[in-house]
């Protein structure tokens, strides 16, 4: 295959990977979307296999290397249940990051790559190398601390170190210091000093940074580390000259970048004050500031049985799930309500705020599984308005997202979130194992509110009794 | 501590303070609970239903006061009742202090501990579950509409039957307070078309909700008082008040007039006028009638015939509806104990420091302690804060508001300044790189705005999956056509790159598939 055709082809797949994020656009034509990857991702692949700078000596390594990766990967594609893929996720995002520093260092000590550079491009390629390591190591170490405290490896509060800032600024000066030194290495060996610690410095940086951000902001972190991703394989495309990476990683690392943006303007944060870790930047104890404005009423709950008769009245129900429906695996449960109250008439729908669960869509890939149709499940924007006139809105396991003070209070850490006003409803019901706030510390008004009702319990289980009780005729 | 429910002695007075569901509830705080022989009777509850709910029951009522530390009551004591109270005993139960002062003295002289339920802070939300006031209220509003019914000559819901067309009625309520609020929904429920009125313009909208039609009278004025009542209003309201009623009356088939002002006569809407207007056949249920009725030719208590106009005057709704109105109000009282008795050890803790509890007790050990202090907690509230400006940005296209012209100048100026640099010292083929980098991510960004917020997961595994594409960076590294002279550690770079294709190959193939799973599971 002649290099004009790796060239076309190389071509042809980066259209298909933009068609495919392009099919995304909606639910019908996604599965289109997917399809248009794979076969992008396999004309590369080919392409680059039988193009001119692959031998046939190669072949039995690559297809070695692919088989064994492909069926690791296969396997863990089936095996993974939904409400897992955050970890999966992360945990692929570093399998990017490793790779991309070992295509780095693969690529420094290969004399070939410099082979007939100029002195300005070479120095060029040299940052280029240095940076792509740099990218893929903090992505690497970040995707493993982010695995960890997704899946619950890792305890979910910040880990906030003295001086943390000061440490970050530490780290990127001996960086830039290791980097002039390695741009000036007189040999491949002296320069390989410098890449290994700027590579040590790079892992603890990444595990530094995430380690600092609270479980609330895991949405956040995860979409981040997506573009880093693409970040990284962008970098390396700069470092093989290869238009093809370059393209697709800055395709990657766009589309992350918005999910980070639209996820910090979901709960109102700033991108680099999530960054910069910890719940408010304050670093103290933001519960505290509302200790004065306490919330007036008393938490009254209420029975399984009873919410099942306030279900059954109903015309008009909206469902808003958060992590805790994914905790308690209740998502089936919430779909055999939702048909159950759908076969009778009822209205029943769907509200997903844009940072309920731990990654982006987190809830909508749950419901999705347990088989609720997506029509009837919403953005937050499209039922908002929708609230006064339903009967009973039902909270599984989520609080911040549907906190009143972060429309009443400004004080309020959460204060200028967008919110779902589920407290509009007629009746809304919270379901919760207990009195504890969210992830943002703040103690949630809606608790106190006239028209609200606490159902106390493990999600899974109330669910299903109140299953129970509605399929009893009373 | 023993509670006591004596036998309702005032005539008429059907209701009973506790009934036997409640009796089990109050047993479970830690009280007994003594039931005078028959004090049930006409609220359809019986000695044996109150025995078995763990109750004594005991015969006469001197016995049962003589035994009680706690008595609970619906109608306000007569002075037999005092007479009969325990010294420093305790009483819970109607009392109306303003309307009662020689009732005080005589409850203060016993040294008792007096709670009256009509003296609730209703403003408070914690107080609601025990207003008792709201309860009744509700009752006797559904009782209206029944007893409105009962004298109508004809249905209240339209009908096209084989003998004819039969218009729905029409009906009108004065007062959309809780007994208003509950005639409305009740007469709605029942098909009738109802209209309702009330100086409070803003329970317009719960008239609506109840699918009740608000008729404004043509005037502004604010007419919300204090604790959920009206007041009394201007001479020119009042005007221009009767002339919409004048108007609703020669139009409607029914009213229903639930209009009261604290300690004041009830006001007088209806007009012998009015009724004289009325089509004959027509009903008008004067709730207010207590209190002197709101309608001129009310007889309180009675139900009358005049100009052909039914009049019902009756006083005694909710006894009418005895059994209702008892389980309501023997569960205000029982929620009311619960706060009383927080430990759930059966004795009662009159904490003056609460602000319900405070305002309740209206003799504490034989000292008149009414009226409470006016509650700061409502007036100190400022309205409640506005709404923080919440940003307008919707779900997709990039910033809702344009950003500002300096802030525009400021950020090309700042990537101009960048591409100046990149452009002086960056060789040829590093700006074609550049160039497809920069286009990229523009291409990226437009893409990716439109990928819809349901999608964000399979997004995410998706680019992953794609984002593999690094692989390439590996396969071009494990065996590249040998070039002569130069010196290559092979064997390191062919196990790097093999590391690199096994790592890749995991997202590769685990993230497309993974992606297909989740997206095959979206269906309608």
């Amino acid at each position: 295959m002649s290099s004009s055709l790796v060239a076309v082809s190389y071509l042809g797949a980066t259209i298909l990977f933009i068609l495919s994020l392009g099919g995304l656009s909606n639910p019908e034509t996604s599965r289109r979307g997917n399809l248009y990857g794979m076969i992008g991702m396999t004309i590369a692949v080919l392409a680059t296999v039988f193009g001119p700078r692959v031998t046939m000596a190669g072949l039995p390594w690559i297809i070695g290397a692919m088989a064994v990766g492909g069926s690791i990967g296969l396997y863990a594609a089936r095996k993974v249940q939904m409400t897992q893929m955050p970890e999966l996720v992360a945990l692929m995002h570093s399998l990017v990051g490793l790779a991309a520093c070992l295509v780095g260092f693969a690529n420094y000590i290969d004399p070939m790559a410099a082979v007939g550079l100029s002195h300005a491009e070479k120095a060029i390629h040299e940052i280029e190398v240095y940076v792509g390591i740099l990218i893929g190591a903090v992505t690497f170490a970040g995707s493993l601390i982010a695995f960890g405290k997704l899946a619950g490896k890792i305890g979910g509060k910040p880990m906030l170190l003295p001086g943390r800032h000061f440490l970050n600024l530490i780290g990127l000066v001996v960086v830039i210091a290791f980097g002039y030194q390695f741009l000036h290495a007189e040999t491949t060996s002296a320069g390989m000093t410098a890449l290994t610690v700027m590579t040590i410095i790079a892992l603890l940086f990444g595990i530094h940074m995430v380690m600092a951000i609270g479980g609330a902001d895991m949405p956040v972190v995860v979409s981040m580390l997506n573009s880093y991703s693409g970040w990284a394989a962008a970098a390396t495309g700069f470092m093989l000259n290869n238009d093809l990476l370059i393209v697709t990683g800055a395709l990657v690392g766009s589309s992350g970048a918005i999910l980070s943006y639209i996820m910090c303007r979901a709960m109102n944060r700033n991108f680099i004050s999530v960054i910069a870790g910890g719940f408010g930047t304050g670093g103290g104890n933001p519960a505290k500031s509302v200790g004065d404005a306490q919330p007036v009423g008393e938490v009254v709950s209420i029975s399984a049985a009873e919410t099942a008769e306030l279900l059954s009245d109903a015309k008009n129900v909206i469902i808003v799930p958060g992590y805790g429906m994914a905790v308690a695996q209740a998502q089936h449960a919430v779909n055999e309500i939702s048909q159950f109250l759908r076969e009778k008439g009822v209205n029943v729908r769907f509200g997903i705020h844009p940072v309920a669960g731990r990654m982006p869509g987190h809830m909508n890939v749950l419901l999705a599984e347990a088989k609720v149709p997506y029509d009837i499940v919403m953005e937050m924007d499209e039922l908002n308005a929708d609230f006064p006139d339903t009967d009973v809105s039902i909270v599984i396991g989520a609080n911040d997202i549907v906190n009143p003070a972060a429309q009443d209070d400004p004080t309020s850490p959460i204060a200028g979130m967008p919110v779902l006003e589920v407290w509009k409803a007629k009746t809304s019901i919270v379901m919760k194992r207990s009195m504890a706030s969210g992830y943002a510390g703040v103690d949630n008004p809606l608790f106190y509110k006239e028209n609200n009702r606490m159902l106390f319990g493990d999600a899974k289980k109330m669910l299903d009794e109140i299953l129970v009780a509605l399929k009893t005729p009373a | 501590m023993r509670i006591g429910i004596p036998a309702e002695i005032i005539a008429g007075e059907k209701r009973v303070a506790t009934v036997p569901e409640v009796v089990e509830k109050l047993i479970k705080l830690g009280f007994q609970v003594a039931v005078e022989s028959g004090a049930g009777d006409q609220a359809n509850c019986d000695d044996d239903s109150y025995r078995a709910a763990g109750a004594e029951i005991i015969e006469g009522a001197a016995k049962l006061w003589a035994e009680s530390d706690i008595v609970f009551k619906v109608a306000v004591p007569t002075t037999e009742e005092v007479g009969l109270l325990r010294e420093g005993g305790h009483l819970i139960g109607f009392i109306w202090p303003a309307q009662n002062p020689e009732l005080m003295q005589q409850l203060a002289a016993k040294k008792a501990t007096v709670l009256a339920i009509d003296a609730l802070p209703r403003m408070l939300s914690r107080a609601q579950k025990m207003d008792a006031l709201t309860s009744q209220a509700g009752v006797a509003g559904y009782r209206a509409v029944i007893e409105a019914a009962n004298a109508f000559g004809r249905f209240f819901n339209g009908q096209i039957t084989a003998a004819g067309k039969v218009p729905p009625a029409k009906v009108f309520i004065a007062g959309a307070g809780v007994a208003g609020l509950a005639a409305i929904g009740t007469a709605s429920g029942l098909g009738a078309i109802v209209r309702a009125n009330d100086t409070r313009a803003e329970v317009a909208d719960q008239v609506k909700s109840l699918g009740g039609e608000f008729v404004k009278v043509d005037y502004e004025e604010e007419g919300g008082g204090s604790g959920g009542y009206g007041k009394v209003m201007s001479e020119g309201f009042q005007q221009a008040q009767r002339e919409m009623y004048a108007k609703q009356a020669k139009e409607v088939d029914i009213i229903i007039t639930t209009a009261l002002i604290p300690g004041k006569p009830a006001p007088k809407l209806i007009t012998a006028e009015m009724v004289q207007s009325m089509k004959p056949g027509s009903v008008i249920v004067d709730m207010a009638a207590e209190r002197g009725g709101n309608c001129e030719l009310t007889e309180p208590g009675q139900s009358v015939v005049k100009h052909g106009v039914t009049i019902v005057g009756y006083t005694d709704l909710n006894s009418r509806l005895a059994k209702q109105s008892s389980t309501l109000y023997g569960t205000n009282l029982f929620r009311l104990a619960e706060e009383l008795c927080k430990a759930k050890d059966g004795v009662v803790n009159v904490n003056m420091e609460d602000d319900a509890i405070r305002g309740l007790t209206v003799i504490k050990d034989g000292e008149i302690t009414w009226p409470a202090p006016a509650l700061k907690l409502p007036a100190a509230k400022p309205a409640v804060a506005k709404p923080v400006a919440v940003p307008t940005a919707k779900g997709h296209g990039g910033a809702g508001t344009p950003a500002s012209a300096g802030k525009i100048i400021a950020i090309f100026g700042a990537v101009a300044a960048l591409f100046l640099l990149i452009g002086a010292y960056a060789p040829a083929a590093f700006l074609g790189h550049f160039t497809v980098f920069v286009l990229a991510c523009f291409v990226g960004y437009m893409v990716v705005w439109n990928v819809t917020p349901a999608l964000h997961t399979p997004l995410m595994s998706v680019t992953n999956a794609i984002s593999s594409i690094i692989a390439i960076g590996a396969l071009v590294q494990i065996a590249p056509p040998t070039m002569l002279g130069l010196d290559r550690p092979d064997e390191w770079i062919r196990w790097l790159a093999v590391a690199g294709i096994a790592l890749t190959a995991v997202n590769m193939i685990g993230g497309f598939a993974v992606t297909q799973r989740m997206l095959s599971m979206f269906r309608k």
